[in-house]
């Protein structure tokens, strides 16, 4: 008797799911797979080792921190670019996007030019004694870059829609400007924050083009956790890379679980206090 | 510089306030964007507009640039497609594991580029798990083609998906309902109906899939093998010069790339300029 | 063409939209379906368009199964409240649409389609506005489109669902008017879903009153509202105050007032009446029953004025209609002290259990003896 009014259910779906299948679960599942031949005890050693260790340390830790950079950047750059209009605001919007329309290998080799001892502003930083390129500095420079996007693109659209009376409104109690900023804006603010956390975050800790050229790849100082990946491939020992990928996708998956429990929480925390 | 209504007046400190916040947002973006992109340019015209064409008409040069074409070609019509299933399956039924389908679009997301490769590498690689099977037959998809396109389809496959899903949810099925009550076919429904009531969306899909796909660097640079010609595509190329040392080579591919991101934020926001105005249209 | 629906149920994983529902519509009907949101019309009015499918039950058009029908061979024209317009097509385009999506054996020439685009927005008053886009007519206007694209595959039936709910009330008031006329011009079978009672009492031949998934009354709206059979329907539809009722020696009461004696009453304790706001006496004779009642506001609404009746003997206030120009005879003026008694009440007997649930199927009129209807 039950019938689907729109046409195509089975269609799209098994389409979509087939799709996903062989494009996603079923290169997952070789990934477990050769991950296996390892196990876990290998797993355990190898995360004992100093080297993945320091790479897995930065990658994420790094992550963590252009993350948290980017949330308080891209507030003010939001802020700047919804609430206030000045000259080149349309440019400066639609420039935003750039990390993310760029490819990373160029976008790692610009970077990479602009704070070399003898690029444009690393010849003046060197001599500061601030080394950019070469060291984890530059590696957080370049996680910063191909994180800032989504912070900003996800804050914009809330910060457009917010309702301008609840500022008026806490202004006409008696707040001053910054109190009405701290108390009334940024908590409606703190779920979308996360959010654009979470996906700057993701983008981070797997982020390979941008940083490979910039950190120099120093190992146990600026050796990033997806290039040892790619060395163990060099050598052809594909459990050790399955391993690596293993754990950095368990890590990662695990963080972002961390942080939409998280969000969850600040959520129904502005709900029960409006 | 003026706020962002009329008629208020604004005190002295909201003033500085707010002038300072336009000033560190404009320098920031400026040091942070600006720069880097200008320096792509100024780099690859370092000794002059000669040694940039010489370092481009190169036969591995053009083999990179079409071989980058013929991978966006590939993948993102198929990664419309599915998009295009994904979206209709999601927004207008109801089903079991709904929630698991949509984690599941938005998953490779987290995956980092060069896990993404190593998935196929270990999957069709020598010693994965069709390797043996694929070498007896004399198949070869890592360190070739296939390799590289299923990457880029993989590290893409979420673009058109997460534009589509929000707004066909948002739109709702009733217009598709009134279209099948009048008569129309599936179709005609999803041709007449649904599609211009999405085109700037997919659209939009498109755009950030191709940037992606032509832009790609972590995830094909592990399956591609680097065969000067063959399998590597520009953002490839631009890794190969660099680490030779081609300084100006690297950048002159990598100002054509850049330039691909140019064009593709100015159709983004022409784009985004149509859609709102097509959305106050509605 | 008579549309018959049998013991339809549908139910949702966490509410019955439909609990065994049956009705017939006669063939030129006029239906209002009417009832609080979640009351099951919208979804009896999905099913008869084919965009919802009873769990249980079966509709059928002079004996055929209408449902084995699907919503593109129903032929049913389906006005949704927030038009549902194309908004990348033009109105003519808009109203054209059903039939330019016809098979080619069936589908009218280009000639033919526009002549009857013509008809059809003349018809409804759009004539001149044919090349805009929805998104430059006004609210009261698309869903005049709405319905012209609904007519224009000449339906069986014309299902509308809360078609003026999005509109403001002077829009409203005058489309009403116009459908009514259009449905005596067209003749056209017509289900009509809304939430609000007066507009369903307004325009239907005949109206259906809905409540959590079951049919609780069905009726000419005149007898809906005179006669109403359950407390639901007395309080859904117009009006009225309910005054609690206790059992006196042979008759019932409240406060000073009761009924006169041998009102029948049978074996229960306590009641619930409903008196209409035109159904209360305001000036009875001494010696009557009657409460004291003090006049507190009075609201000027055109012929009628409303009054806000306080009676401490009930401690209760209580809505009473009278006629704007009987407002200076009987010196109503806030203050005054009244003696007032209700001259027909609906009378729901109420069970004995600590709920006092009213007792289904006990129903009873009572009429006051300075009753004059």
């Amino acid at each position: 008797m039950r019938r689907r009014v729109l046409p195509g259910f089975g269609l799209s779906l098994g389409f979509a799911v087939t799709y996903l299948g062989l494009i996603v679960l079923l290169p997952l599942a070789a990934l477990a797979w050769k991950a296996s031949d390892v196990g876990l005890a290998g797993i355990l050693k190898l995360l004992a080792s100093p080297r993945t260790l320091a790479a897995l340390k930065l990658s994420f830790g790094g992550a963590l921190l252009a993350a948290g950079l980017n949330v308080v950047v891209g507030l003010m750059v939001t802020w700047a670019l919804v609430r206030y209009r000045f000259p080149g605001r349309r440019i400066l919007d639609a420039l935003i996007d750039l990390p993310f329309a760029l490819p990373t290998a160029v976008a790692g080799i610009a970077l990479t030019a602009i704070y070399a001892p003898n690029g444009w502003f690393g010849r003046w930083l060197v001599p500061l004694g601030i080394q950019v390129a070469y060291t984890p500095l530059g590696v957080l420079l370049a996680m910063v870059f191909v994180g800032f996007p989504f912070v900003v693109r996800t804050l914009q659209p809330v910060l457009q829609s917010l309702e301008r009376e609840v500022e008026d409104a806490a202004e006409t109690l008696g707040a001053t400007g910054l109190q009405t900023f701290l108390r009334v804006v940024l908590p409606t603010l703190v779920p979308t924050l996360l959010t654009g956390f979470a996906l700057a975050l993701a983008r981070a800790v797997g982020e390979y083009g941008s940083v490979i050229f910039i950190a120099g790849n120093i190992p146990l100082r600026s050796e990033i956790a997806p290039l040892l990946i790619v060395q163990r491939l060099d050598e052809f020992d594909y459990a050790t890379a399955a391993a690596l990928g293993v754990v950095m996708l368990t890590f990662s998956l695990v963080l972002l679980v961390l942080v939409s429990a998280l969000q969850r929480w600040t959520r129904r925390w502005a709900e029960q206090s409006a | 510089m003026t706020a962002g209504r009329p008629g208020r007046p604004a005190s002295a400190m909201r003033r500085l306030g707010r002038a300072s916040i336009i000033v560190a947002s404009i320098l920031f973006l400026c040091l942070f964007l600006v720069v880097p992109l200008a320096s792509v340019f100024v780099e690859a015209f370092r000794q002059g507009a000669h040694a940039f064409v010489e370092s481009i008409d190169q036969p591995e040069a053009m083999a990179a640039i079409r071989l980058t074409l013929l991978v966006a070609v590939i993948t993102v019509p198929l990664n419309v497609v599915f998009g295009l299933a994904a979206a209709w399956a999601m927004t207008r039924f109801q089903f079991r594991g709904k929630a698991l389908l949509g984690a599941l679009i938005d998953l490779p997301l987290s995956v980092s580029p060069v896990v993404s490769g190593l998935l196929y590498v270990l999957m069709f690689g020598a010693q994965g798990w069709f390797g043996p099977w694929l070498a007896t037959h004399g198949v070869k998809i890592i360190f070739a083609v296939p390799g590289l396109v299923l990457a880029t389809i993989f590290i893409t496959l979420p673009f058109v998906a997460r534009e589509l899903i929000p707004l066909m949810q948002a739109q709702g099925s009733e217009e598709e309902e009134v279209a099948r009550v009048l008569g129309a076919s599936g179709l005609q429904t999803f041709f007449r109906v649904t599609l211009p009531n999405i085109r700037w969306a997919l659209l939009y899909g498109v755009l950030l899939c191709n940037a992606r796909a032509m832009g790609e660097f972590g995830a094909v640079s592990v399956v591609s093998g680097h065969i000067r010609g063959l399998t590597t595509t520009m953002p490839l190329e631009v890794e190969m010069r660099y680490n030779e040392y081609n300084y100006v080579g690297a950048f002159a591919i990598a100002s054509l790339l850049a330039l691909l991101a140019l064009l593709t934020l100015a159709l983004k926001s022409a784009l985004e300029w149509r859609y709102q105005a097509a959305e106050n249209h509605r | 063409m008579t549309l018959a629906l049998k013991r339809l149920s549908r139910h949702f994983p966490d509410i019955a939209a439909l609990d065994d529902v049956s009705l017939d519509i006669a063939p030129g009907e006029f239906v209002a379906l009417v009832g609080p949101s979640g009351s099951g019309k919208t979804t009896l009015l999905r099913i008869l368009a084919g965009l919802d499918y009873p769990d249980e039950g079966s509709v059928t058009q002079n004996g055929q199964d209408f449902l084995a029908a699907s919503a593109r061979e129903r032929n049913v024209g389906l006005v949704f409240q927030h038009y549902a317009l194309f908004g990348h097509l033009t109105v003519r385009e808009n109203v054209a649409f059903g039939l330019r999506v016809r098979p080619r054996r069936r589908r009218p020439s280009r000639d033919q389609i526009r002549v009857r685009v013509d008809e059809l927005l003349k018809r409804v008053q759009l004539a001149e506005l044919g090349n805009r886009y929805p998104s430059q007519l006004s609210g009261g206007q698309r869903q005049r489109v709405a319905l012209a694209r609904a007519l224009a595959v000449e339906p069986d039936v014309l299902l509308l669902d809360e078609p003026f709910g999005a509109l403001d009330a002077q829009v409203r008031t005058a489309l009403r008017r116009w459908l009514r006329e259009l449905h005596e011009e067209l003749g056209l079978t017509t289900v009509f879903v809304t939430h609000d009672q007066e507009e369903a009492l307004e325009l239907a031949d005949r109206i259906v009153v809905m409540n959590k998934g079951r049919i609780e009354q069905v009726g000419r709206p005149h007898e809906v509202y005179k006669d109403p059979e359950t407390p639901f329907v007395c309080e859904f539809i117009g009006r009225t105050n309910r005054i609690a009722l206790e059992r006196r020696a042979n008759t019932w009461g409240a406060g000073s007032w009761s009924l006169p004696a041998g009102a029948s009453g049978g074996l229960f304790h306590s009641a619930v009446g409903y008196v209409r706001p035109e159904h209360l006496s305001l000036s009875v004779p001494e010696g009557q029953p009657a409460w004291e009642a003090r006049l507190r506001h009075v609201y000027l609404a055109g012929s009628i004025a409303h009054l806000d009746i306080y009676v401490a003997d009930i401690d209760q206030t209580l809505e009473v209609d009278v006629a704007s120009e009987d407002l200076g005879r009987g010196a109503l003026t806030p203050g005054a002290v009244l003696r007032v008694a209700p001259t027909r009440l609906v009378t729901f007997p109420l069970g004995d259990g600590p709920a006092g649930a009213p007792v289904l199927g006990e129903r009873w009129i009572m009429r006051g003896p300075n009753s004059t209807s």
